[in-house]
């Protein structure tokens, strides 16, 4: 893992806000709970976690198993900007692979992996639902369709 | 607007009229994709549209919309111009002041901006092969709304079918009317609907839930995100007549958060329903009470499965859980729970507008209705299609994809994503409905339809699934997990030249266990891609294990890149970008592929500019 686990004291206050506005708390509120401290954090850090559950009383062991489970939280610090390779049907056999080959390449790292410089996480995700543009990748909130492996360069030098 | 709290059928009339009145006020309307054509530059040519019309001065006379989906994906960015239903594809900022001029000024279409047929432009949309074969009602506002105003819903209809349904009639009635029109879920399995509301009406228990499945997790669909994003006020529609007809207070829309544009804009539209009384107690004096809490998916293909999806609104990891009981009798916190797909509440409207029997004329005898596909893959006109069931897929196809790319061959049709199977050019007459569809070996699914051509590999689409599978396998059921696994394990070594004799057999074996033993659909139909992918393309195997030689081009490492000397130019492009330096010649003299050091990227295949690089056969196999 490119970036190592922060030891410092974590500012709780983003998560004091977030159980403040989502009272009453139980446990079918679990996942979007963690949607919103992962939005505040980019993240999911484990003290936060740890605290979060001390005080709603939700058992660390059944967030932990949630946390886990959902390809979509992450427990350690995520880049600037996340890349998503889709690897749909349509994207597979219109070449996507090999995009995802460059963007590995290019970022050395692997999927779901966080360049050292926290600048980017690269991940592929089932299907982005826009086949049409095949092959796809989505820089943030940024489609980019009929992508080429020599086009990658240039799209990740838009982002800082 | 002065209309708010819509308290009657009567007040829902009035302000009606009002948004068409105020629709009528512009002579013309710019329908300009703001969903799926955003990614190629939608956002900067409706700000184009509008900055120029306001510059002409036609800003009062001509109204830009943001609307949803028009269906044709490969035209993006697409406009549409009411009212001479011009359609535009491809259209850039700079086209704007000639689409002012010519279209919105002397009313003529812009000839290059059009389609064209038989090397003929086709200005209006209806006339277009794209549009030609299908049959658009539950898409028929997609593209004609802004998603994000509840006055362009309304002012085409919506909300009147719940008005109906829940001031003229009894629940009963309406779960009769579902059930009389045929429709059946369009997610996937094709329960009838009808059956599951009043199976859930009947249960006991109370409070019921209603959700509203929107986890679209199917590679190569997307119908679901085009409705959400389209026309949300009409799946909301439907799910206010669905939670009055069995009985439901509260309902979910659980949307993936792959779909940042589909979440937007329920968002939206379940705040302006609020606003409006369409949604929260007593809805159109009825006394009836339903509100809908929109929920975000974490990132689990199996949570479109019902009994998942229910354990991942309850704060579960989304394992699915063995049936009975359904749903129906014990879903959300062990009360009876109705999940029904996007698309089919989407239905529901139409359903209770024209009346079962007028719905159930369209259709097969046990298929009713339209389907949404999304058409993409090896196809010319890829996007999103409705069809009468019963179509073909050469009218699918063929007729308004127009088949694959000139010079190429169409292999397989892909239907059903992870769950479903290849069909073959065999089968391109049959109907397409849940029944022949499944005879096949293949299943509607939810409508995904991707097509693969020649240069398709059908053991590699294979491994493509099972490695799908295997990351989506929520790991309860051992047959799903390991069998999965082991699946992959063989058609890897297939795909990579180590195949043995045997493999196939042994395919078929862990494909009949995994099928047996698995609790829930993903297991249970995760080798179909398999299975029919043996069945229809067994020859293709077979070259693989026999013949070290993958026929598709494909598999790396199974046929080889060869420069053809007398075509070779000697440019030396490919040399440049070969990432592996395994190409070697001189300047304006022929080049040579060194196959030691190939990675089979494709790299040069892509680039040659004089295609003097040729996909062959690998020399010294076993059978040459």
């Amino acid at each position: 893992m490119a970036a190592a686990e922060t030891t410092l004291p974590m500012d709780l206050a983003p998560a004091l806000q977030v159980l403040a506005e989502m009272q009453p708390i139980t446990e079918s509120s679990i996942i979007p709970l963690l949607q919103r401290l992962q939005t505040s954090y980019g993240y999911l850090p484990r003290d936060v976690v740890i605290e979060v559950c001390e005080r709603t009383g939700l058992p660390l062991s059944r967030v932990f198993g949630v946390a886990t489970f959902y390809a979509q939280f992450h427990l350690t610090p995520r880049g600037r900007h996340v890349v998503r390779c889709c690897r749909g049907t349509a994207c597979h056999v219109r070449g996507g692979h090999r995009i995802a080959q460059s963007l590995r390449s290019e970022l050395g790292v692997d999927d779901g992996g966080t360049t050292e410089d926290l600048r980017f996480t690269l991940e592929t995700v089932a299907c982005l639902g826009t086949c049409f543009l095949a092959p796809v990748i989505m820089v943030d909130e940024d489609y980019y369709g009929s992508v080429k492996p020599a086009k990658i360069s240039s799209i990740l030098a838009r982002y800082e | 607007m002065v209309v708010s709290g819509l308290k009657t059928p009567a007040d829902l009339e009035r302000f009606r009229d009002e948004a068409r009145a105020a629709e009528r006020r512009y002579r013309s309307r710019v329908l300009v994709c703001m969903t799926g054509c955003r990614s190629l530059g939608a956002v900067e040519l409706g700000k184009a549209f509008r900055e120029q019309l306001a510059a002409a001065g036609l800003g009062d006379e001509v109204s830009v919309v943001d609307a949803g989906c028009h269906g044709p994906c490969s035209l993006a960015p697409a406009v549409v111009i009411e009212p001479q239903e011009f359609l535009y594809g491809g259209v850039k900022p700079d086209d704007v002041d000639e689409i002012i001029e010519l279209t919105l000024r002397q009313g003529l279409p812009v000839e290059r901006l059009c389609q064209s047929s038989n090397g003929k432009p086709v200005a209006v949309a209806r006339d277009v092969a794209f549009y030609r074969g299908q049959r658009r009602d539950v898409l028929a506002d997609c593209g004609r709304v802004d998603p994000v105003r509840i006055e362009d819903a309304v002012a085409r209809g919506a909300y009147a079918a719940a008005a109906k349904a829940l001031t003229s009639m009894q629940p009963d009635e309406v779960v009769a009317e579902v059930r009389g029109s045929g429709l059946r879920g369009r997610g996937g399995a094709g329960f009838p609907t009808g059956v599951k509301w009043d199976l859930c009406r009947r249960a006991p228990g109370d409070p019921k839930y209603l959700i509203c499945n929107a986890d679209e997790g199917d590679p190569g669909a997307f119908m679901d995100r085009a409705l959400l994003e389209g026309v949300p006020h009409q799946v909301l529609e439907g799910m206010v007549i669905a939670a009055y007809a069995i009985g439901a207070s509260h309902g979910f829309v659980y949307v993936r958060a792959e779909y940042p544009i589909a979440v937007e804009h329920v968002s939206v539209a379940l705040a302006q329903a609020r606003e409006y009384g369409l949604l929260g107690p007593d809805i159109f004096g009825s006394g009836f009470s339903f509100d809908i809490e929109l929920r975000m998916g974490a990132g689990a293909f199996v949570c479109g499965e019902e009994s998942a999806l229910i354990a991942s609104l309850e704060g579960h990891r989304g394992m699915p859980r063995p049936r009975p009981p359904f749903p129906v009798q014990k879903g959300y916190l062990g009360k009876p729970t109705v999940i029904n797909n996007v698309e089919t509440l989407a239905n529901v409207p139409l359903i209770l507008a024209r009346g079962k029997d007028a719905y159930a004329s369209i259709g097969t005898d046990g298929s009713k209705g339209t389907k949404i596909f999304a058409l993409a893959g090896k196809v010319q006109n890829t996007g999103l299609v409705e069809v009468p069931m019963g179509a073909s897929l050469r009218d699918v196809i063929f007729g308004i994809g127009q088949g694959v790319a000139e010079g190429r061959e169409f292999k397989a049709a892909q239907m059903g994503g992870p769950s479903g199977g290849c069909v073959p050019a065999e089968f391109l007459d049959l109907p397409i409905d849940y029944d022949s569809v499944k005879s096949i070996g293949a299943i509607m699914g939810s409508g995904g339809l991707i097509v693969m051509d020649d240069q398709t590999c059908m053991v590699d689409v294979a491994r493509f699934f099972l490695e799908f599978v295997q990351d989506e396998s929520c790991g309860k059921c051992p047959p799903c997990r390991i069998g999965s696994r082991h699946m992959l394990d063989i058609l890897r070594r297939i795909c990579a030249g180590e195949g043995r004799e045997g493999d196939v057999d042994q395919l078929r074996e862990l494909a009949e266990e995994i099928r047996a033993g698995s609790l829930c659909g993903l297991g249970q139909t995760a080798p179909n891609p398999v299975l029919t992918t043996i069945r229809y393309f067994r020859d293709e195997y077979d070259s693989h294990i026999r013949e070290g030689y993958c026929p598709a081009h494909v598999c790396a490492g199974l046929f080889h890149y060869l420069v053809l000397e007398d075509v070779c130019i000697g440019c030396g492009a490919c040399q440049r970008r070969c990432p592996a330096d395994a190409i070697v010649g001189e300047r304006k003299k022929p080049h040579r592929i060194l196959p030691e050091k190939c990675t089979y990227c494709g790299a040069c295949f892509e680039v040659c500019p004089s295609s003097a690089i040729a996909k062959v056969r690998p020399a010294g196999g076993p059978n040459e």
